[in-house]
């Protein structure tokens, strides 16, 4: 297999997991080519790349292809170590941002999913749990200016993509982000004044729109 | 701070727990003196609560104080910290890594669960479908195992890396369940590669002294399976 010089991306606009690895790559200045993908026709590439999990984002780098948005991450952070560090130096604190990362991993997606995807008593204790979620990490965060302290990190990263789904949140289950945890909203006002993320960040109002065409598609509401 | 010989190292586990498995297993590997601080089964002390207080789960590693919560994650902090002590557990190539990290997760998120699904599927039928999982997901780490270890013992070459750690800890409920349910989880015939890999696991040293027996796992495994089904789950 001839490995083609250059670093591709695999990717969907709206998904939170590959805007992580977008965010990661401007942070680094690195040059790539951005491939979007149908996800209800994936391609061949894709089909190659991530035989095991076939999901996006995959990261293709000189022709080998890295998948899991936040071992992309690392994997990014390790090779172009130059610039913009995302994982502190010391091992404790890296310890912290991987278990912080790993949090958010484990807790925002499926919980947000359910607060559009439920109705009633199921999609209240939904919105407990999330409310739950973004206090904890509201805690986690306090009053650094980044999960990352002074630096914008790995969690920062991790987190950031979906800030673009607070609207979408609140709307469907009704209750307000900036009421419960008003320092991440502070938090996610400051990451958008990085051109990393100010660029990468789709408009909340299209990731409701795409919310409003998934409901449609499962047939909810 | 790493590796000064007066850090205090605690860790809080259970002899069964695969996951406290892998943190033993780096320690061990690591030559770290540790404090073994054993949780009761079905109990959760003040000092786990306190310490991890998000998950409230085992293993937790202290170090000087600061706890470390998540196996995997543990793993990697030993291997940063005691840097100079023994081999490498993380590969030196970010590739690699990244290739170790992706098996480790999973392990973790597909092997793990339909290897216990065996154990708590309330219906035969449920049980099929995690076997089938569990001998389907090691299909593919055999494949794995052949393109990451290039022809050496391990998944990390010539030593233990990270990914052998975080798969090897299991390599004693494998057992466990190969025995309970009467079928082999590592075949000769099918996984050839991870039948050896797993002799040349537990012949390590180290290793050897942190799985525990299998008659041991089956024993309790039967208790375990028992509350499962005389109780409604509790956490």
């Amino acid at each position: 297999m001839a490995s083609e010089k250059g670093v591709m991306l695999l990717d969907f606009w709206v998904s939170p997991f590959g805007q992580r690895a977008r965010i990661a790559l401007a942070e680094k200045g690195v040059e790539y080519e951005y491939k979007e993908e149908n996800l209800r026709d994936k391609s061949e590439l894709l089909l190659k790349s991530n035989p095991i999990h076939k999901k996006i984002p995959v990261l293709i780098h000189d022709g080998k292809p890295i998948c899991e948005s936040l071992i992309i991450v690392q994997y990014i952070d390790e090779t172009w170590s130059d610039k913009a560090p995302l994982l502190p130096s010391d091992p404790y604190q890296r310890a912290q941002a991987r278990f912080w990362a790993d949090f958010v991993d484990k807790k925002v997606f499926e919980c947000g999913g359910k607060l559009w995807k439920l109705k009633g008593e199921e999609q209240e204790a939904a919105k407990k749990e999330m409310i739950e979620i973004l206090q904890i990490l509201e805690a986690q965060l306090g009053d650094k200016k980044y999960f990352g302290g002074d630096i914008f990190g790995f969690v920062d990263v991790a987190f950031v993509p979906f800030t673009s789904w607070f609207y979408s949140y609140e709307t469907c289950a009704n209750f307000s982000v900036e009421e419960v945890a008003p320092k991440i909203v502070q938090w996610a006002k400051r990451c958008m004044e990085r051109e990393s993320v100010e660029k990468t960040l789709p408009d909340p109002k299209r990731v409701y729109e795409f919310v409003c065409y998934l409901k449609k598609r499962f047939g909810i509401e | 701070m790493a590796g000064s010989g007066n850090s205090e190292v605690k860790l809080l586990g259970a002899w069964a727990s695969p996951y406290v498995a892998r943190a033993r297993i780096a320690l061990n590997l690591k030559e770290v003196q540790y404090e073994f601080l054993e949780e009761q089964f079905g109990t959760k002390s003040e000092l786990l609560l306190k310490s991890n207080p998000i998950y409230k789960k085992i293993p937790v590693l202290i170090h000087d104080d600061k706890p470390i919560c998540e196996s995997l994650i543990i793993v990697q902090y030993i291997d940063e910290v005691w840097v100079s002590s023994g081999p490498a557990l993380m590969p030196a190539d970010a590739y690699d890594r990244a290739l170790h990290r992706f098996w480790a997760v999973y392990i973790d998120d597909k092997f793990v669960p339909s290897l216990f699904g065996m154990m708590r599927a309330p219906t035969e039928e449920a049980k099929a479908e995690s076997k089938e999982q569990a001998l389907a997901s090691l299909q593919l780490l055999e494949e794995a195992f052949g393109k990451i270890s290039k022809g050496k013992p391990f998944f990390g070459g010539d030593t233990i890396g990270y990914l052998d750690v975080a798969l090897g800890a299991f390599v004693g409920w494998m057992k466990a369940f190969e025995e309970m349910n009467g079928f082999k989880l590592l075949d000769d015939a099918k996984t050839p590669l991870l039948c050896a890999w797993a002799e040349n696991f537990c012949n390590n040293e180290v290793v050897g002294a942190v799985i525990p027996e299998t008659a041991k796992l089956v024993e309790l495994a039967k208790v375990m399976q028992a509350r499962f089904k005389s109780a409604p789950p509790a956490n």
